[in-house]
């Protein structure tokens, strides 16, 4: 429900003061604190190495901090129950960097996946799901399977599934990197689109082109630090 | 530009191709866990030979607890009186006696009297022929034939025959022989059914050895469902599907394996009964018939195989995930 008071809406991810280390090694990150507010579009940045991936990985929970408070969706998730870890999850889609398709799958059933595992007919996201094939260029393509499709090809499969449940945050691992500038500005276009219907957006990526086209926050990470540029 | 905003109007929309340009033959539902592969086709060749094994013990167990059940019945229909000659005694005169106490009692359909001259064609096989028995004590027999209601008191035959008799006439029910028949038949058939257990166990633990390496395999197949938003119990459902799938084929090629053996052996058994000494065989070791029971059995393992593959690799599955 939307509060009356603007800025006094639960944050869609909270931060704070998160430490992450993996095993004895060195802090990837320190001392990160951050707020996403709802129908917010901010690009994450840094050097390779900086912890964008980290920080993505937090958020979907595939990680826990070392130390310090994350919450998702107004929850503190430390302590949550596998039950609502899967709940908190269906609000969220994922670009992944290297797509993480599944190769015995065909690209329809890839993109269908998020809406199959709610136990949805197959019936009832049919056409939804070969519309969305067909908006991101893949409608000749949805009966091969992710190893016959090229970078790009893949790329957009991949967009496609993070899509195709109509997230509250979406969380994209430089998903420009593989395509060439047009289609780049184009997936740009779908992000904003998706934004002003009310998802929050995240987009990891070094693209300063992409950073560019766009006024929006900047998430700057260096050196396990987190800045943000408004 | 207005991909997301039509998907999100067409949610709500009744299912159904609503698009008649979709393609007819576009595969829309394929297993999750790839399923045609070449660990999948060795661990159904397993389960195969196991429910294959399986199935035999349980075919021979039957075999065996059906013969050693005519046996008894045989030999449980019949009992034997002995009359023993002593000095001074007419042993016509007691046999006779013997007989007739013996068709005086309820339940009794029948009684034989073994003549002498047959009483001494019985000790030939351990003495040999041609010899005079004449002025040997050779006990006479009288066979009894119960009737099939088994309404005959036994106790009391004996009691009658010891008074009437004593120390001449002897009751023999092979109560012994029943009881080593019977331990014996029984032993076989509890060693049938240990390996049937023994073999299923096996097939669970080269089931849960099988899910792991699949798991192990399928690592970023679970990994995506998870982030795509499904619960353990989802993807615990996939595996066991696939799994459960595989057991049954398994279970089924070995389950008809064994009974195809089965039906080759009987024939085979069959046509060698023909002959005098298969008929001694027979008579000896029963016929080799498995029958319904045991062919239900053999059908019975391959289903259970197949439970057992899908249970175990599901809690196998939990197991890991958790």
């Amino acid at each position: 429900m939307k509060s009356l008071l603007p800025g006094a809406e639960r944050p869609v991810v909270q931060f704070e003061n998160v430490g992450m280390r993996y095993g004895l090694g060195p802090e990837v990150l320190s001392d990160v604190s951050f707020r996403i507010a709802p129908r917010s579009f901010q690009f994450l940045t840094g050097p390779s190495g900086a912890g964008k991936t980290t920080l993505l990985r937090l958020i979907l929970l595939s990680v826990r901090p070392t130390r310090g408070l994350v919450s998702i969706f107004g929850e503190e998730v430390s302590g949550i129950s596998a039950k609502a870890l899967t709940g908190l999850r269906r609000r969220m889609g994922v670009v992944f960097q290297d797509f993480r398709l599944l190769d015995h799958l065909t690209t329809y059933e890839n993109v269908a996946l998020p809406l199959r595992v709610q136990g949805r007919s197959e019936t009832s996201y049919r056409a939804e799901v070969v519309e969305l094939l067909r908006w991101v260029g893949l409608g000749e393509r949805m009966h091969a399977l992710p190893p016959l499709l090229s970078g790009g090809e893949k790329q957009r499969a991949a967009i496609a599934r993070a899509l195709i449940a109509r997230p509250d945050l979406l969380l994209a691992d430089e998903p420009t990197g593989n395509v060439d500038p047009g289609l780049g500005r184009r997936l740009l276009r779908l992000f904003l689109e998706l934004n002003k219907l009310g998802t929050s957006v995240i987009i990891a990526t070094h693209d300063f082109g992409i950073m560019d086209a766009v006024d929006a926050r900047r998430m700057v990470l260096g050196e396990g630090r987190l800045r943000i540029e408004e | 530009m207005s991909a997301p905003a039509t998907t999100r109007n067409q949610a709500e929309s009744p299912s159904g191709p609503a698009d008649p340009s979709l393609p007819t033959n576009l595969r829309r539902n394929a297993a999750l866990v790839p399923t045609d592969t070449a660990a999948g086709r060795s661990l159904a060749a397993v389960i195969a030979i196991l429910t294959f094994l399986a199935g035999l013990c349980a075919g021979a167990a039957e075999i065996v607890a059906t013969n050693a059940g005519q046996w008894q019945g045989d030999v449980a229909q019949e009992v034997t009186i002995q009359v023993r000659p002593g000095p001074g005694r007419d042993v016509d005169a007691d046999v006779a006696r013997a007989e007739t106490i013996a068709k005086s009692e309820p339940g009794i359909a029948e009684a034989r009297v073994f003549s002498k001259a047959e009483a001494e064609r019985l000790l030939e096989p351990w003495l040999g022929s041609g010899l005079d028995l004449s002025d040997l004590p050779v006990p006479r027999l009288i066979a009894l034939k119960l009737a099939d209601n088994r309404s005959a008191d036994l106790k009391r035959l004996r009691t009658r025959l010891t008074e009437a008799l004593p120390g001449v006439a002897s009751l023999d029910d092979h109560a012994l022989w029943l009881q080593r028949l019977s331990t014996a038949a029984n032993a076989f058939v509890g060693i049938g059914v240990g390996m049937v257990i023994l073999v299923l166990v096996a097939t669970g633990l080269a089931v849960t050895f099988a899910t792991r390496g699949a798991m192990a395999g399928n690592r970023e197949v679970v990994e995506v469902l998870h982030f795509v938003g499904a619960d353990d119990d989802y993807i615990a459902r996939a595996f066991q599907r696939r799994f459960f799938g595989l057991g049954l084929r398994g279970g089924a090629i070995g389950a008809g394996l064994a009974i195809l053996a089965f039906a080759v052996a009987g024939l085979l058994a069959r046509a060698a009964r023909s002959g005098p000494a298969g008929q001694e065989v027979e008579a000896l070791f029963g016929a080799f018939q498995v029958g319904l029971r045991g062919y239900a059995s053999v059908i019975l393992i391959g289903v259970i195989a197949s439970l057992v593959t899908g249970v175990v690799s599901r809690i196998t599955v939990r197991r890991f995930l958790s």
